[in-house]
Parts: C-alpha cells; sequence; structure tokens
C-alpha cells in the first residue's frame, strides 16, 4: 500500500499520487518545538527582564523545556520513512532547504539550553557532590549519585561569592542569546511551512511569526500547567508531612504562592495570546479582501469542509473561551486549569489546521482529501502515525521531566538565582 | 646501513599505508569533470499534443512496466488526465487510477465511490491532457531537499537518490504539479525522470514509444535541427502552472484554461 493512502479519502478531482503524505506526526512537531521555545522564552522573561514576579515558574520552565527539547525531534523521527538515515540531515545538509538547518538550529538552541542549566545549578552540583564526597562508606545508590554529581560538576567546585556573581551574569548572557534562537527554532518550523509556494494555504510570510506567538502561548500554557499540577502535588505532600516535619511551607503558603505566579503569568499568556490571534486572522481577512485564484477553494476548506475544527475547535474553545476564563477578574486556580488547557487544545488545533488543513484540497483547486486518524494500530506504519503515535510523543516530556526534576530540582533550592 | 630486506618491507608497508587513503580519492575523466560541471548541450524538453491524445493509457501502462511501479498501487509517474465541460458551465474531471486502464466508462469518477454520467448532448468540450514530471528549471522540489538526495542533471532532468533520501516528504509537498510519491516498495521519494537510463543511450521514454499516436513527444531543446525543439521554438505551445515560476520543461499543444 502506498503511504498516506490508508488514511486519505479523496474526493471529486484529486491527482492520482495526491495524498496526505503529513500526517499527525508533523502537526505534533511544530506544537512540541513550539512548547519548547515558549517555556524557554517564560523563563528568559524572568533571567534577561528581570521580571521578578516570574522567578518562581522560571526555572521551572527552564526545566522544562530541555526536557521537551528531546522530544522535538521524535515526531520527524517517527514521521521519516527511512527514519535511519534521518542523521543525514547533519551529514549532508542542502542548505537551500528549510529543513536542513534543523541539525545546526537544533543543536545550538540545545547548547544554549544546556549551559544556561549548568550556570544556574552549578552550585547545587557542588552541594549534593562535596559531602557525598566525604563520606567513607557510600551505598551503591550514593556512589551512583556521586559520580552523577560529580561529572556534572564538570569539575569546578568553586562556589565562592565572587563566582556566583558571574554565573548569573553568565545566565541572563545566555537567557538573552537563547531568545532569539528559540524564535528562530520556532520561526522556521513556520518557515518550513510559509515557504512550500505549491501550497495555497501555507503560503505566507506571516506563517514564521504566527508559529512564534503561538508557539509562546503554548509553552507558557504548558508551563502553567504542569506548575499548577506540581504545586498541587506538593500541597498534598505539605498536608500529610505537616505535623512530622514543620520545615515544610504550609499548605497555606504554598496556596498563596501559587495563586500570584498564576495570575502574574496569565498576563504574560494573555498579551501573547491576543497578538497570535490578530496575526492569524489578519491573514484569513486578507486571503478573503485579495481573493487570489485559491480563494475559492479554501473559502470551501475554511468556512466548509473545516468549520467545526478552525471555528468552533481552535477559535471558539481554543481562544474565546479561555480569553473570557482570563479575562474575567479574580482567576482562581481551578478557572486557570480549565484556560490553559483549552489555549493548549487551541494551539494543537491551529497546528492542525494547518498541517492537515493545508492538505484537504486538491493542487486542481478542484478536489478534497480527508484525513482520517488512524486509531487503532494494526502495522507498525498506524502505530507511529496514529493516535498512539502522537500521544506517545506528547507524554514523553513529562516522563523525562519527572526525571530531570530529581538532578535539576525545580522548588527546593535555597538561593535561587 | 639499512639492508635489503628491510627496504623492501618498509617499502611494502609504505606502498600499502599510502593506498588505502588513496583508494578513497576518485580519478575522473576529463570527459566526466566536463559532463559535471558542464554547460551541456542537452537539454531535454517534452512535447505533449493534447489533440492527439485518446486517453488509452498505454502511456501509462509502459511507464509503469519500464520503471517498476508496482501495477496496481495508486501512484504512477505519468498519467492522463480527462477534461469534460459541460454546457452549463461545470467542470468534471478524474484520472482513475492515473488512467493506466484507459477511460473505458463515460462516467466520471468523483471520488468516495461516486460517479456522475454526463449526457454526450450537454458537452461543451472534452478532452485529454496527458502529465508527467516537468523537469522544470528551477525546480522547487530539488531545493527544499535537506539532504540532497534530489538532484537536476545538467541536461535538466531532475533525479532522486534512492540510497539517500530520508523519506520525509518536503520535496512531495513542494512541488506544485503532484508529480511525487513516495514509493511503495523503497520508501523513498519517487518521481518521472523522463526514463533517464533509456534517453541517455539514445532510446526514447516508455511512454514516448508507447503513445500510438505521437501525442508525446521528447527532445533536446538546445539543438536547433531536432524536431521537436523546432515545434516547442517556433510554434505556440502552453506551459502549466507558469505562475510557480518553476519555469517547466514540459510544453503542450492545445492547452486550456480549465487545465489544472
Amino acid at each position: 500500500m502506498v503511504h498516506g493512502e490508508l488514511w486519505t479519502a479523496k474526493e471529486l478531482f484529486v491527482t492520482p499520487n495526491e495524498y496526505i503524505y503529513w500526517s499527525v506526526q508533523i502537526v505534533m512537531y511544530p506544537f512540541m518545538t513550539g512548547l519548547v521555545a515558549g517555556a524557554f522564552v517564560l523563563s528568559s522573561l524572568y533571567h534577561v527582564f528581570g521580571i521578578n514576579k516570574l522567578r518562581e515558574i522560571a526555572r521551572f520552565a527552564l526545566v522544562f523545556s530541555f526536557a521537551l527539547l528531546f522530544v522535538a525531534p521524535v515526531p520527524i523521527i517517527l514521521h521519516l520513512q527511512h527514519p535511519l538515515r534521518g542523521v543525514n540531515v547533519m551529514m549532508t545538509p542542502h542548505f537551500t532547504s528549510a529543513i536542513a538547518a534543523f541539525g545546526i538550529v537544533f543543536s545550538a538552541y540545545g547548547a544554549i539550553v544546556a549551559s544556561e542549566l549548568w550556570f544556574l545549578y552549578r552550585k547545587h552540583f557542588v552541594d549534593v557532590a562535596l559531602p557525598l564526597k566525604e563520606k567513607q562508606d557510600k551505598t551503591p545508590a550514593e556512589w551512583l549519585k556521586f559520580l552523577v554529581f560529580c561529572t556534572l560538576t564538570l569539575g569546578v567546585y568553586d562556589v565562592s561569592e565572587d563566582s556566583l556573581k558571574r554565573d548569573e551574569k553568565a545566565i541572563k548572557l545566555l537567557a538573552g542569546l537563547g531568545i532569539p534562537v528559540a524564535c528562530f527554532l520556532h520561526g522556521y518550523a513556520g518557515f518550513i511551512f510559509g515557504s512550500v509556494k505549491a501550497n495555497a494555504l501555507w503560503m505566507t510570510p506571516l506563517m514564521p511569526v504566527i508559529f512564534i506567538m503561538s508557539a509562546i502561548v503554548s509553552g507558557i500554557a504548558l508551563c502553567m500547567l504542569t506548575y499548577i499540577l506540581t504545586m498541587e502535588i506538593r500541597k498534598f505532600m505539605a498536608k500529610r508531612k505537616s505535623a512530622s516535619a514543620p520545615r515544610h511551607e504550609t499548605r497555606e503558603e504554598l496556596q498563596s504562592a501559587e495563586v500570584n505566579v498564576i495570575r502574574m503569568t496569565a498576563k504574560y499568556l494573555l498579551f501573547f495570546l491576543v497578538f497570535a490571534i490578530s496575526l492569524e486572522l489578519l491573514d484569513l481577512i486578507f486571503r478573503g479582501y485579495t481573493a487570489t485564484k485559491s480563494w475559492d477553494v479554501l473559502r470551501s476548506v475554511i468556512y466548509g469542509k473545516d468549520f467545526t475544527s478552525i471555528f468552533i475547535l481552535q477559535y471558539g474553545i481554543g481562544n474565546l473561551i479561555p480569553l473570557i476564563l482570563f479575562l474575567t477578574p479574580g482567576l482562581t486556580i481551578r478557572r486557570a486549569v480549565i484556560g490553559v488547557m483549552f489555549v493548549l487544545f487551541g494551539v494543537f488545533m491551529m497546528r492542525w489546521n494547518v498541517v492537515i488543513g493545508g492538505q484537504a484540497f486538491s493542487l486542481t483547486f478542484a478536489g478534497y482529501m480527508h484525513y482520517h486518524l488512524p486509531i487503532i494500530p494494526h502495522n507498525i506504519e498506524t502505530l507511529k502515525e496514529g493516535l498512539f503515535g502522537a500521544l506517545g510523543v506528547f507524554i514523553m516530556p513529562f516522563v523525562l521531566f519527572y526525571f530531570m526534576a530529581k538532578i535539576f530540582p525545580v522548588f527546593d533550592v535555597k538561593e535561587s538565582h | 646501513m639499512i639492508s635489503r630486506r628491510d627496504f623492501l618491507k618498509n617499502t611494502a608497508k609504505v606502498v600499502a599505508g599510502v593506498s588505502i587513503p588513496l583508494a578513497a580519492i576518485e580519478i575522473l575523466s576529463p570527459a566526466r569533470v566536463h559532463a559535471i560541471k558542464a554547460d551541456s548541450s542537452i537539454r531535454w524538453a517534452f512535447l505533449v499534443d493534447t489533440y492527439k491524445c485518446v486517453g488509452c493509457g498505454f502511456c501509462v501502462k509502459a511507464c509503469k512496466n519500464e520503471n517498476e511501479i508496482p501495477y496496481d498501487a495508486n501512484v504512477t509517474r505519468t498519467w492522463v488526465e480527462r477534461y469534460v465541460l459541460t454546457k452549463d458551465g461545470k467542470l468534471f474531471a478524474d484520472s482513475p487510477k492515473g488512467a493506466r486502464d484507459g477511460f473505458i466508462s463515460t462516467k466520471i469518477d468523483l471520488g468516495m465511490g461516486n460517479f456522475q454520467d454526463v449526457k454526450k448532448e450537454d458537452i461543451k468540450k472534452a478532452f485529454f491532457v496527458p502529465k508527467l514530471c516537468n523537469q522544470c528549471d528551477n525546480p522547487p522540489c530539488v531545493q527544499v531537499c535537506p539532504v540532497g538526495a534530489t538532484y537536476q542533471a545538467p541536461d535538466g532532468v531532475v533525479m532522486v537518490d534512492r540510497t539517500w533520501c530520508i523519506g520525509c516528504g518536503y520535496c512531495i509537498m513542494a512541488c506544485p504539479y503532484g508529480v511525487r510519491f513516495f514509493h511503495p516498495k523503497y520508501h523513498t521519494a519517487e518521481k518521472c525522470n523522463f526514463c533517464y537510463h533509456r534517453i541517455t543511450k539514445g532510446l526514447k521514454t516508455a511512454c514516448v514509444q508507447a503513445c500510438p499516436f505521437g501525442a508525446r513527444q521528447i527532445g533536446n531543446i538546445k539543438d536547433p535541427n531536432d524536431p521537436i525543439a523546432k515545434i516547442i521554438t517556433t510554434e505556440r505551445v502552453g506551459i502549466l502552472k507558469s505562475e510557480f515560476g518553476t519555469k517547466p520543461q514540459v510544453f503542450y499543444i492545445g492547452l486550456d484554461e480549465e487545465v489544472r
């Protein structure tokens, strides 16, 4: 069977080779890179612009961005027909292609996040490694911990006031450098689509900017969601431990801190959300107003075939409802959770409507293609490029974050930068 | 003082040691260098006379057999489209199985199992249009390939390296003519290459040879004495989708504005 034939239904005049070749994993790819970029920008708001109210979530966002970073290439690997040859992109990059930059941009970004994390947690590594070094009879688990943290210090044990000051400078520099790189990482994901002149829906110079804005929106939303989840777990733990261990913060302290952080972050979320919606609507209005050759088929897709997924799921549930939820005064945690979940869903639907919607009509402008997401996998292709493949990609960063938080503690570090 | 025995031994070692890295260097003949760099004296171009096409599908059959595209797979390097315009201004068009078996029914394939029968007296005009890779002078598929697995030969033909293609599908998305697809067996990008293995040996492409009516012809547009080049350069011919700036090199006689 031809790749793509399984989930494509053709209607009216579609040429023989046309199928929905870019399926759900290509929806996941900009979604995940968007989360990476967004989480990083959120953390940089504190580190670079010194927005102190975001201090608590900044450290958290950086670690989460690092966890997401490793997941970003996974959808592409799952999508490639020859996944083992994926490394060819690094070996023989063909620089007229937007995808060829992936290796370079991705590695550069990874290096920046990794070094920023190192400067941020250097003191913590030393604090953990030194007492273990002194300790005489280490258990195997302690040996492992010692080895890991000893390696992570990279041999630097200088934690004097002076050197920590210099660390802070380095963090600021890296966070500043990271913003344009993060935007580039995601802007170029938008460029991959926006530069395809053969696709009437994709081709617009606005695409990279739209992608960056919605990326920041989704990144902030995911950080808020994960932050609330971890805080709830901590509150639960605090409740249980409050009697036995008085050194822990009380449940009420945590609660007020949480609400403050969430209200503050929600303001930034709103700002970027409004920006993203404006750009998307501008694009839509412009297409309708100029009404070039492709408009007839685009209109029938946007206002007809894909009406539900664009206007109800994306703009309605994904944008309008969160706007109302966040703009109503007195934001509560529960309302914020519902809001950010809708925002995340809305950004996912935006990626869906771009990637799948862009393939919903034929090159002939006289036919349509319908996408049927494979749900129950019955071979490797429907597993990789089906519901379970996409869910796997979505869950992966949370699993990674769980393990990373063991090395980079996001809450209990005293004297944070 | 070095003994003869040691001298020979060491010489053998040096020769063996040097020849291994040297084996990686390929010595090119001047003719080959010329062919690679070259302002080639050949530029392949294709001419389709839509007036002559009857939609028999022999070209599609021949192409599939010649180029080992699985016969029953619903992809093809070349295909024929049928256009039917009715008197009330409606356009019906289809290409069932790429017209591999010809247009044996008057019913138009609307997809999803629906067919439309257009009455003879309602038809304003109807015609067939064969399609194949346009071997563009400015090929977007070559531009977007992230690994350089698809490339253009100096004589204009765009080809795919099956050993290097990663199967991302970007070239398929970039082609405005929909000529590319994934090969069902090799899982790499696949496209018409004007039967490069034939034309470089002085043969015609499989589809040109199979066409009983001479609707398809191939020639060297740089050769002023080439009969096909003469037609393309001196008569009124059209190209598909000029708005993309791809500079296609498949020329059509009798193109209609309804042709997509």
